[in-house]
Protein backbone atom coordinates (compact mmCIF):
# COMPACT_ATOMS: atom_id res chain seq x y z
CA UNK A 1 0.00 0.00 0.00
CA UNK A 2 1.54 3.20 -0.69
CA UNK A 3 2.52 5.31 1.91
CA UNK A 4 0.27 8.04 0.73
CA UNK A 5 -3.11 6.19 0.74
CA UNK A 6 -2.38 5.42 4.25
CA UNK A 7 -1.82 8.66 5.48
CA UNK A 8 -5.25 9.32 4.11
CA UNK A 9 -6.89 7.06 6.42
CA UNK A 10 -5.33 8.48 9.39
CA UNK A 11 -6.88 11.71 8.85
CA UNK A 12 -10.40 10.07 8.24
CA UNK A 13 -9.93 8.28 11.62
CA UNK A 14 -8.89 11.73 13.27
CA UNK A 15 -12.06 12.97 12.10
CA UNK A 16 -14.08 10.36 13.46
CA UNK A 17 -12.64 10.88 16.85
CA UNK A 18 -13.46 14.57 16.30
CA UNK A 19 -16.46 13.80 15.12
CA UNK A 20 -17.56 12.17 18.82
CA UNK A 21 -15.49 14.99 20.69
CA UNK A 22 -17.96 17.93 18.98
CA UNK A 23 -21.21 15.87 19.24
CA UNK A 24 -20.88 16.03 23.04
CA UNK A 25 -21.20 19.87 22.38
CA UNK A 26 -24.77 19.52 21.97
CA UNK A 27 -25.58 16.85 24.40
CA UNK A 28 -26.68 17.54 27.92
CA UNK A 29 -24.30 19.13 30.29
CA UNK A 30 -23.51 16.32 33.25
CA UNK A 31 -21.90 19.67 35.56
CA UNK A 32 -24.02 19.47 39.20
CA UNK A 33 -24.05 23.10 40.23
CA UNK A 34 -23.07 22.14 43.27
CA UNK A 35 -23.69 24.69 45.86
CA UNK A 36 -26.87 25.99 44.73
CA UNK A 37 -27.85 22.44 43.45
CA UNK A 38 -27.63 19.09 45.47
CA UNK A 39 -26.86 16.03 43.94
CA UNK A 40 -29.66 13.60 44.98
CA UNK A 41 -27.94 10.45 45.87
CA UNK A 42 -29.15 6.96 46.14
CA UNK A 43 -31.85 5.95 47.95
CA UNK A 44 -29.71 4.24 50.71
CA UNK A 45 -26.85 6.59 50.60
CA UNK A 46 -25.20 6.47 53.82
CA UNK A 47 -24.63 10.27 55.45
CA UNK A 48 -24.82 11.95 58.78
CA UNK A 49 -26.77 10.23 61.37
CA UNK A 50 -30.13 10.88 62.50
CA UNK A 51 -31.58 9.96 65.92
CA UNK A 52 -35.29 9.04 65.88
CA UNK A 53 -38.14 9.66 68.17
CA UNK A 54 -42.00 8.26 68.01
CA UNK A 55 -44.68 10.22 66.71
CA UNK A 56 -45.52 11.62 70.55
CA UNK A 57 -42.29 12.95 70.59
CA UNK A 58 -40.71 9.95 72.63
CA UNK A 59 -37.14 8.84 71.97
CA UNK A 60 -37.04 5.63 69.99
CA UNK A 61 -33.48 4.74 71.71
CA UNK A 62 -33.55 2.69 74.90
CA UNK A 63 -29.87 2.58 75.49
CA UNK A 64 -28.87 -0.80 75.08
CA UNK A 65 -25.73 -0.37 73.58
CA UNK A 66 -25.89 -2.60 70.45
CA UNK A 67 -24.81 0.01 68.09
CA UNK A 68 -21.95 0.85 70.24
CA UNK A 69 -20.86 -2.45 70.36
CA UNK A 70 -21.79 -3.35 66.88
CA UNK A 71 -19.62 -0.25 65.49
CA UNK A 72 -16.08 -0.86 63.49
CA UNK A 73 -14.98 2.23 64.20
CA UNK A 74 -15.89 2.40 68.12
CA UNK A 75 -16.85 5.77 67.12
CA UNK A 76 -20.52 5.85 69.05
CA UNK A 77 -20.76 5.95 73.30
CA UNK A 78 -23.80 5.34 74.49
CA UNK A 79 -24.87 5.91 78.77
CA UNK A 80 -28.15 4.61 79.51
CA UNK A 81 -30.25 5.56 82.39
CA UNK A 82 -33.51 4.42 83.98
CA UNK A 83 -36.33 5.71 83.24
CA UNK A 84 -38.61 7.86 85.80
CA UNK A 85 -41.92 7.45 86.11
CA UNK A 86 -42.60 10.99 86.04
CA UNK A 87 -40.35 11.47 82.99
CA UNK A 88 -40.76 8.93 80.54
CA UNK A 89 -38.22 9.65 77.92
CA UNK A 90 -38.34 6.65 75.97
CA UNK A 91 -41.44 4.14 76.06
CA UNK A 92 -38.70 1.39 77.40
CA UNK A 93 -37.58 0.83 80.59
CA UNK A 94 -34.23 2.53 80.08
CA UNK A 95 -33.03 5.60 77.50
CA UNK A 96 -29.91 7.07 76.22
CA UNK A 97 -28.67 9.62 78.94
CA UNK A 98 -25.93 10.69 76.52
CA UNK A 99 -25.46 9.45 72.88
CA UNK A 100 -22.59 10.71 71.36
CA UNK A 101 -21.18 9.67 67.79
CA UNK A 102 -17.91 10.71 66.63
CA UNK A 103 -18.57 11.48 62.99
CA UNK A 104 -14.91 11.92 62.21
CA UNK A 105 -14.20 8.46 63.37
CA UNK A 106 -17.40 7.00 62.27
CA UNK A 107 -17.12 5.20 58.20
CA UNK A 108 -20.68 5.23 57.94
CA UNK A 109 -20.86 1.57 57.10
CA UNK A 110 -24.41 1.57 58.43
CA UNK A 111 -24.39 -1.17 61.14
CA UNK A 112 -25.04 0.60 63.78
CA UNK A 113 -28.71 1.32 61.45
CA UNK A 114 -28.77 -2.52 61.70
CA UNK A 115 -27.98 -3.35 64.80
CA UNK A 116 -30.67 -0.74 66.42
CA UNK A 117 -33.79 -3.32 67.44
CA UNK A 118 -36.42 -0.07 67.35
CA UNK A 119 -35.03 2.04 64.63
CA UNK A 120 -33.50 5.08 66.40
CA UNK A 121 -30.70 5.67 64.57
CA UNK A 122 -30.44 6.05 60.91
CA UNK A 123 -28.11 7.32 58.08
CA UNK A 124 -30.09 10.45 56.35
CA UNK A 125 -29.06 11.71 53.20
CA UNK A 126 -27.12 14.85 54.60
CA UNK A 127 -23.42 14.80 53.19
CA UNK A 128 -22.06 18.08 54.06
CA UNK A 129 -20.16 17.72 57.05
CA UNK A 130 -17.01 19.53 56.70
CA UNK A 131 -15.96 21.86 59.71
CA UNK A 132 -12.76 23.15 60.59
CA UNK A 133 -12.68 21.90 64.38
CA UNK A 134 -12.07 18.62 65.07
CA UNK A 135 -13.95 18.92 68.28
CA UNK A 136 -16.79 19.87 66.54
CA UNK A 137 -17.24 16.08 65.36
CA UNK A 138 -18.95 14.54 68.40
CA UNK A 139 -22.16 15.11 67.70
CA UNK A 140 -24.52 14.62 70.96
CA UNK A 141 -27.86 14.37 71.42
CA UNK A 142 -28.46 17.80 71.10
CA UNK A 143 -27.63 17.65 67.14
CA UNK A 144 -28.43 13.60 66.51
CA UNK A 145 -31.84 13.50 68.14
CA UNK A 146 -34.55 15.01 65.62
CA UNK A 147 -36.76 17.64 67.19
CA UNK A 148 -40.63 16.51 68.73
CA UNK A 149 -42.63 17.51 65.62
CA UNK A 150 -40.52 15.25 63.65
CA UNK A 151 -41.76 11.95 65.44
CA UNK A 152 -42.97 8.72 63.79
CA UNK A 153 -44.78 6.08 64.70
CA UNK A 154 -46.58 4.39 66.93
CA UNK A 155 -45.02 4.11 70.31
CA UNK A 156 -44.73 0.39 71.47
CA UNK A 157 -46.40 1.24 75.13
CA UNK A 158 -49.52 2.06 73.52
CA UNK A 159 -49.64 -1.16 71.23
CA UNK A 160 -50.28 -4.70 73.10
CA UNK A 161 -47.51 -6.75 71.58
CA UNK A 162 -45.19 -3.84 73.50
CA UNK A 163 -43.03 -3.84 69.29
CA UNK A 164 -43.05 -0.70 67.40
CA UNK A 165 -45.42 -1.33 64.08
CA UNK A 166 -43.17 0.44 61.88
CA UNK A 167 -40.37 -1.78 63.12
CA UNK A 168 -37.86 -2.31 59.90
CA UNK A 169 -39.19 0.20 58.19
CA UNK A 170 -38.55 3.34 60.00
CA UNK A 171 -34.71 3.47 57.91
CA UNK A 172 -36.33 3.28 54.61
CA UNK A 173 -37.43 6.85 55.16
CA UNK A 174 -34.46 8.28 55.05
CA UNK A 175 -35.06 11.73 55.80
CA UNK A 176 -37.85 12.66 58.77
CA UNK A 177 -36.66 16.50 58.38
CA UNK A 178 -36.88 18.89 55.36
CA UNK A 179 -32.97 18.88 54.43
CA UNK A 180 -32.68 22.29 53.09
CA UNK A 181 -33.96 24.34 56.57
CA UNK A 182 -33.55 24.20 60.61
CA UNK A 183 -30.99 21.28 60.63
CA UNK A 184 -28.07 22.29 62.37
CA UNK A 185 -25.21 19.89 60.68
CA UNK A 186 -26.10 21.35 57.43
CA UNK A 187 -26.87 24.39 58.80
CA UNK A 188 -23.49 26.10 57.42
CA UNK A 189 -23.98 24.99 53.52
CA UNK A 190 -27.56 26.69 53.75
CA UNK A 191 -25.32 29.82 54.88
CA UNK A 192 -22.69 29.78 52.04
CA UNK A 193 -26.30 29.25 50.08
CA UNK A 194 -27.80 32.02 50.88
CA UNK A 195 -24.79 33.95 50.44
CA UNK A 196 -23.83 33.33 47.01
CA UNK A 197 -27.60 34.11 46.32
CA UNK A 198 -27.13 37.31 47.71
CA UNK A 199 -24.36 37.96 45.83
CA UNK A 200 -26.18 36.87 42.57
CA UNK A 201 -29.70 38.89 43.42
CA UNK B 1 -9.08 57.20 57.60
CA UNK B 2 -6.13 57.94 54.78
CA UNK B 3 -6.42 57.55 51.44
CA UNK B 4 -3.09 55.23 51.85
CA UNK B 5 -5.22 52.98 54.61
CA UNK B 6 -8.07 52.74 51.73
CA UNK B 7 -6.14 51.91 49.13
CA UNK B 8 -4.33 49.06 51.39
CA UNK B 9 -7.83 47.84 52.51
CA UNK B 10 -9.49 47.27 48.99
CA UNK B 11 -6.24 45.37 47.65
CA UNK B 12 -6.34 43.35 50.72
CA UNK B 13 -9.92 42.44 49.05
CA UNK B 14 -8.90 41.96 45.95
CA UNK B 15 -6.19 39.90 46.69
CA UNK B 16 -8.62 37.30 48.84
CA UNK B 17 -10.75 37.19 46.07
CA UNK B 18 -7.78 35.89 43.73
CA UNK B 19 -6.34 33.76 46.35
CA UNK B 20 -9.63 32.66 47.37
CA UNK B 21 -10.58 31.44 43.83
CA UNK B 22 -7.59 29.79 42.61
CA UNK B 23 -6.98 27.67 45.44
CA UNK B 24 -4.65 24.72 43.70
CA UNK B 25 -4.55 21.38 45.44
CA UNK B 26 -1.41 19.39 45.99
CA UNK B 27 -1.83 15.92 43.70
CA UNK B 28 -1.19 13.71 47.02
CA UNK B 29 -3.54 10.50 47.15
CA UNK B 30 -2.47 8.25 50.21
CA UNK B 31 -5.48 5.97 49.69
CA UNK B 32 -8.97 4.98 48.30
CA UNK B 33 -10.19 8.59 49.20
CA UNK B 34 -7.97 9.88 46.17
CA UNK B 35 -10.56 8.37 43.88
CA UNK B 36 -12.92 10.15 45.31
CA UNK B 37 -10.64 13.63 44.82
CA UNK B 38 -10.09 12.47 41.60
CA UNK B 39 -13.93 11.99 41.08
CA UNK B 40 -14.33 16.07 42.05
CA UNK B 41 -12.21 17.22 39.55
CA UNK B 42 -14.76 14.94 36.84
CA UNK B 43 -17.26 16.32 34.27
CA UNK B 44 -19.92 15.73 36.81
CA UNK B 45 -18.68 17.71 39.85
CA UNK B 46 -16.10 19.83 38.03
CA UNK B 47 -13.88 21.10 41.04
CA UNK B 48 -12.81 23.52 38.25
CA UNK B 49 -15.47 25.79 38.92
CA UNK B 50 -14.25 26.88 42.29
CA UNK B 51 -11.06 27.39 40.38
CA UNK B 52 -9.34 24.06 42.34
CA UNK B 53 -9.05 21.66 38.93
CA UNK B 54 -5.14 22.90 38.51
CA UNK B 55 -3.81 19.53 40.71
CA UNK B 56 -0.27 20.68 41.12
CA UNK B 57 2.32 17.81 41.10
CA UNK B 58 5.31 20.09 43.07
CA UNK B 59 4.23 21.94 46.40
CA UNK B 60 5.87 24.92 45.64
CA UNK B 61 3.01 25.84 43.08
CA UNK B 62 0.16 24.34 45.46
CA UNK B 63 -2.06 26.27 47.72
CA UNK B 64 -4.00 23.72 49.10
CA UNK B 65 -3.09 19.83 50.64
CA UNK B 66 -5.40 17.72 50.28
CA UNK B 67 -4.47 14.35 53.05
CA UNK B 68 -6.84 11.65 51.18
CA UNK B 69 -6.73 8.69 53.14
CA UNK B 70 -4.67 7.02 56.16
CA UNK B 71 -1.39 8.40 56.81
CA UNK B 72 1.12 6.06 58.12
CA UNK B 73 3.54 6.36 60.40
CA UNK B 74 6.33 5.99 57.43
CA UNK B 75 3.94 8.45 55.62
CA UNK B 76 3.69 10.81 58.27
CA UNK B 77 7.46 12.43 57.83
CA UNK B 78 6.81 12.69 53.76
CA UNK B 79 3.62 14.35 54.40
CA UNK B 80 5.20 16.90 56.56
CA UNK B 81 7.85 16.84 54.19
CA UNK B 82 5.76 18.03 51.48
CA UNK B 83 3.75 20.34 53.67
CA UNK B 84 7.04 22.42 54.88
CA UNK B 85 7.87 22.20 50.87
CA UNK B 86 4.82 24.41 50.32
CA UNK B 87 5.34 27.53 49.87
CA UNK B 88 2.90 30.29 52.19
CA UNK B 89 -0.40 30.66 52.18
CA UNK B 90 -1.16 27.25 52.24
CA UNK B 91 -4.68 25.07 53.70
CA UNK B 92 -4.64 21.95 54.49
CA UNK B 93 -7.91 19.29 53.59
CA UNK B 94 -7.76 16.51 55.76
CA UNK B 95 -9.80 14.41 53.93
CA UNK B 96 -11.95 11.14 55.30
CA UNK B 97 -12.22 9.48 58.42
CA UNK B 98 -9.08 7.72 58.67
CA UNK B 99 -6.45 11.25 57.37
CA UNK B 100 -9.05 12.75 60.02
CA UNK B 101 -9.18 10.73 63.15
CA UNK B 102 -7.12 7.07 62.54
CA UNK B 103 -11.25 5.83 61.42
CA UNK B 104 -10.95 2.32 61.50
CA UNK B 105 -7.92 1.96 62.20
CA UNK B 106 -6.48 2.31 65.26
CA UNK B 107 -3.56 0.50 65.23
CA UNK B 108 -0.07 0.58 65.68
CA UNK B 109 0.67 1.50 61.93
CA UNK B 110 -1.76 4.40 61.22
CA UNK B 111 -1.38 8.12 62.62
CA UNK B 112 -4.54 8.73 64.66
CA UNK B 113 -4.92 12.41 62.69
CA UNK B 114 -3.44 13.84 60.30
CA UNK B 115 -3.51 17.39 62.39
CA UNK B 116 -0.48 15.40 64.71
CA UNK B 117 1.77 16.33 61.79
CA UNK B 118 0.15 19.07 59.93
CA UNK B 119 -2.27 22.20 60.65
CA UNK B 120 -5.43 21.03 59.52
CA UNK B 121 -8.11 23.73 58.34
CA UNK B 122 -11.01 21.75 57.42
CA UNK B 123 -12.07 18.52 58.55
CA UNK B 124 -14.06 16.18 55.92
CA UNK B 125 -16.06 12.78 57.21
CA UNK B 126 -16.25 9.88 55.51
CA UNK B 127 -15.25 7.16 54.02
CA UNK B 128 -14.74 7.79 51.76
CA UNK B 129 -16.70 11.58 51.76
CA UNK B 130 -18.59 11.86 48.35
CA UNK B 131 -17.20 14.47 46.15
CA UNK B 132 -19.33 16.63 46.51
CA UNK B 133 -18.94 16.68 50.43
CA UNK B 134 -15.13 17.73 49.36
CA UNK B 135 -16.50 20.48 47.26
CA UNK B 136 -18.34 22.02 50.40
CA UNK B 137 -14.79 21.59 52.09
CA UNK B 138 -12.82 23.96 49.13
CA UNK B 139 -16.25 26.08 49.78
CA UNK B 140 -15.25 26.27 53.45
CA UNK B 141 -11.71 26.72 52.37
CA UNK B 142 -12.59 29.58 50.43
CA UNK B 143 -15.00 31.10 52.58
CA UNK B 144 -11.86 31.48 55.70
CA UNK B 145 -10.07 32.94 52.85
CA UNK B 146 -12.02 35.41 52.17
CA UNK B 147 -12.76 36.28 55.85
CA UNK B 148 -9.16 37.00 55.97
CA UNK B 149 -8.21 33.35 57.69
CA UNK B 150 -4.40 32.78 56.41
CA UNK B 151 -4.43 29.03 56.91
CA UNK B 152 -2.48 26.90 58.29
CA UNK B 153 -0.37 27.82 61.98
CA UNK B 154 -1.56 31.15 61.60
CA UNK B 155 -5.11 30.36 61.60
CA UNK B 156 -4.31 29.48 65.73
CA UNK B 157 -2.40 32.43 66.03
Amino acid sequence: MAPSRKRLFNVIALAKGLAVTFSFMFRKKPTIQYPSVKKQHAPRFHGLHELRRYGDGKERCIGCELCSSACPANAITVVGAENAPADRRSPGERYAARYEIDELRCIFCGMCEEACPTDAIVLTPRFEMADYRRGAFIYAKDRLLVPPEAGLGRPPDERPGGIPEDLGRVADIKSTMDIATGYSATKRGEILKTQRKGLAG
Amino acid sequence: MSPGQFLLARVDDVVRWAQSSSVWPLTMGLACCAIEMMTATSAEYDIARLGSEVFRPSPRQADLMIVSGRVSQKMAPVVKRLYDQMADPKWVISMGACASSGGVFDNYAIVQGVDTVVPVDVYVPGCPPTPDGLLYAVNLIQQQIREGGRGGLLTRA
